[in-house]
């Protein structure tokens, strides 16, 4: 199988000048970010359902649509995870034909940066950087480290100080450098801007941001190609950044161009989901504008605390287009969707996938989702790497001595039940 | 009173190769008029056609977003580090491996 794009370059956003390929993430005449363009034409006839089933079980069977350099041979089996009827979540919440994209299971670490971050360090091998890094609120640190040492590139990462125990263990073990920076996740990105103008190095979300940015769509192409290759009525999608929700749409919007999925006869909306104590496109969307003002985040959803989202214009200029809606809660809501999702569909994932959660159950609450539409819930990362936002939530309770007799008494007492439930053999 | 402005790789083709200017500006409006003066290319670089910063720039005083502190508003302190950088910064036209 051929796994290279050959037929894509850098584009402006703004006033459309192209720029080859290169580690550039900015216009250098009008500032606005720099998005990788396709030749789609060239894609025809070749980029098919059949091509597509041919391929590996991962991310790279959708590689003709990536940029990914020529000659390119993948060697992690990235993504291709779960899409799961979710009936048990969709009878709690009023939701008939609701799915989950479990992203918590993503290879090799856990999120769904996997995908970006595979496709950043093929282009930073191809431009000859040996060290790579990023600014990080902790699943990309992880992806980064992790991926960083299977191929045998140095690696140097900032994330904020405060970060979740986990994701700064998750980072260090792969022997990467981490640089813990007194300041959240906007001041660690304006550092990792400079140092990326200073050093020669690949950082992901900095000069190879419209390269990484592109595996976010592979989401898209896979809930498409889970669905029976037909697009959902309705994704709800967290946001940080700003940039996953965009992409899902590129690739929906690709996959038309390509006859790969009909043009549904309503485009599909989408729905950002952020954490009120950060909220900053979610706001602008409510406010029914696509400038966005920075926020200072105070949330407990961490891997979504961008005060400053890059792509935030972007992204709420385009789910107001769609007639779409993006919606917050609480941190208290946030745990809440972390059990929720956990209880009915066995599904455990971080504190991002509980906004998601929990913002989908306001959004058919609300009415913005009809009860038979075909959603799918975008889950992002893990809650082995969130555990501490549930470190108060469970009582362990006293152990009990090993005898049948406590474990009748323990078991009423946590069912809430008065009468015992053990039946002497022959009883029955 | 003199400010320290600190310019991205990407300005620099506008400033002789200057990353760091001095100024005695009083604010930001006024920062941006001096600019007109004294580097108009960068000034180009920076403003739209009507005369406004691009929405994709951001202004950091020392450590801070300018829009925290008051945006236009905010008056210049002796020594601040002004920071211009675009908001999806990063690379420049070089090569790896330089």
């Amino acid at each position: 199988m051929d796994y290279s794009c050959s037929n894509y370059e850098l584009a402006c956003n703004e006033c459309g000048k192209r720029y080859g390929n290169r580690p550039l993430s900015a216009c250098p005449d009008c500032l606005a970010p720099l998005e990788v363009v396709y030749d789609l034409l060239n894609a025809k006839g070749v980029f098919t359902r059949d091509s597509i089933a041919r391929g590996p079980a991962s991310i790279w069977r959708y590689a003709r649509l990536l940029p990914v350099p020529e000659g390119f041979q993948p060697d992690l089996p990235v993504g291709f995870t779960p899409l799961v009827h979710a009936d048990r979540l969709g009878a709690r919440i009023g939701a008939s034909n609701l799915y989950v994209k479990n992203d918590a299971v993503c290879f090799p670490t856990l999120s769904f940066k996997d995908r970006v971050v595979s496709v950043a360090l093929a282009n930073a091998r191809k431009f000859g950087f040996d060290t790579v890094g990023c600014s990080s609120t902790g699943n990309l640190a992880n992806s980064v480290a992790a991926q960083a040492a299977r191929l045998g590139l140095k690696a140097c990462i900032l994330v904020p100080a405060d970060l979740e125990p986990a994701k700064i263990l998750n980072t260090l073990v792969y022997g990467a450098r981490l640089i813990r920076i007194d300041g959240n996740y906007d001041h660690v990105n304006r550092l990792s801007t400079l140092i990326a103008d200073e050093y020669n190095w690949g950082f992901v979300n900095v000069n190879l941001r419209p390269y990484y940015a592109e595996g976010s769509k592979t989401v898209g192409y896979e809930i498409a190609e889970q669905l029976g290759w037909r697009l959902p009525d309705s994704v709800v999608v967290p946001m940080a950044g700003g940039s996953l929700i965009r992409k899902i749409r590129k690739a929906f919007n690709e996959l038309i161009f390509l006859g790969l999925v009909r043009k549904p006869a309503r485009p599909t909306r989408f729905f950002g989901a952020q954490a009120t104590g950060c909220s900053p496109i979610s706001v602008a969307v409510r406010e029914g504008t696509e400038d966005i003002v920075p926020q200072r985040p105070n949330t407990i959803a961490r891997s979504l605390a961008i005060g400053n989202p890059a792509d935030g214009p972007a992204a709420a200029k385009m789910i107001l287009q769609d007639g779409g809606w993006a919606q917050d809660v609480s941190d208290v809501e946030i745990v809440s969707g972390i059990q929720e999702l956990a209880e009915t569909e066995g599904i455990f994932t971080e504190t991002a996938g509980g906004v998601t959660t929990a913002v989908t159950a306001r959004l058919y609450a609300d009415g913005r989702i009809a009860r038979d539409e075909t959603t799918v819930v975008c889950i992002t990362g893990n809650g082995l790497k969130t555990t501490d936002a549930l470190a108060d939530r469970y009582d362990l309770g006293e152990a009990i001595r090993p005898r049948l007799a406590d474990f009748d008494a323990c078991l009423r007492s946590l069912d809430g039940e008065t009468e015992p439930e053990l039946v002497a053999a022959g009883e029955s | 009173m003199q400010i320290k402005v600190v310019l991205p790789t990407a300005f620099t083709r506008h400033t002789d190769g200057r990353k760091q200017i001095d100024s005695t500006a009083a604010n930001l409006p006024a920062l941006l008029l001096e600019f007109d003066q004294t580097f108009p290319g960068l000034s180009t670089q920076i403003k739209d056609e009507h005369g406004k910063l691009r929405k994709f720039i951001n202004i950091y005083i020392n450590d801070e977003d300018i829009r925290f502190l008051g945006g236009d508003a905010y008056v210049f302190q002796d020594g601040d580090e002004v920071m211009l950088i675009p908001s999806i910064a990063g690379g420049h036209w070089a090569r790896p491996g330089r």
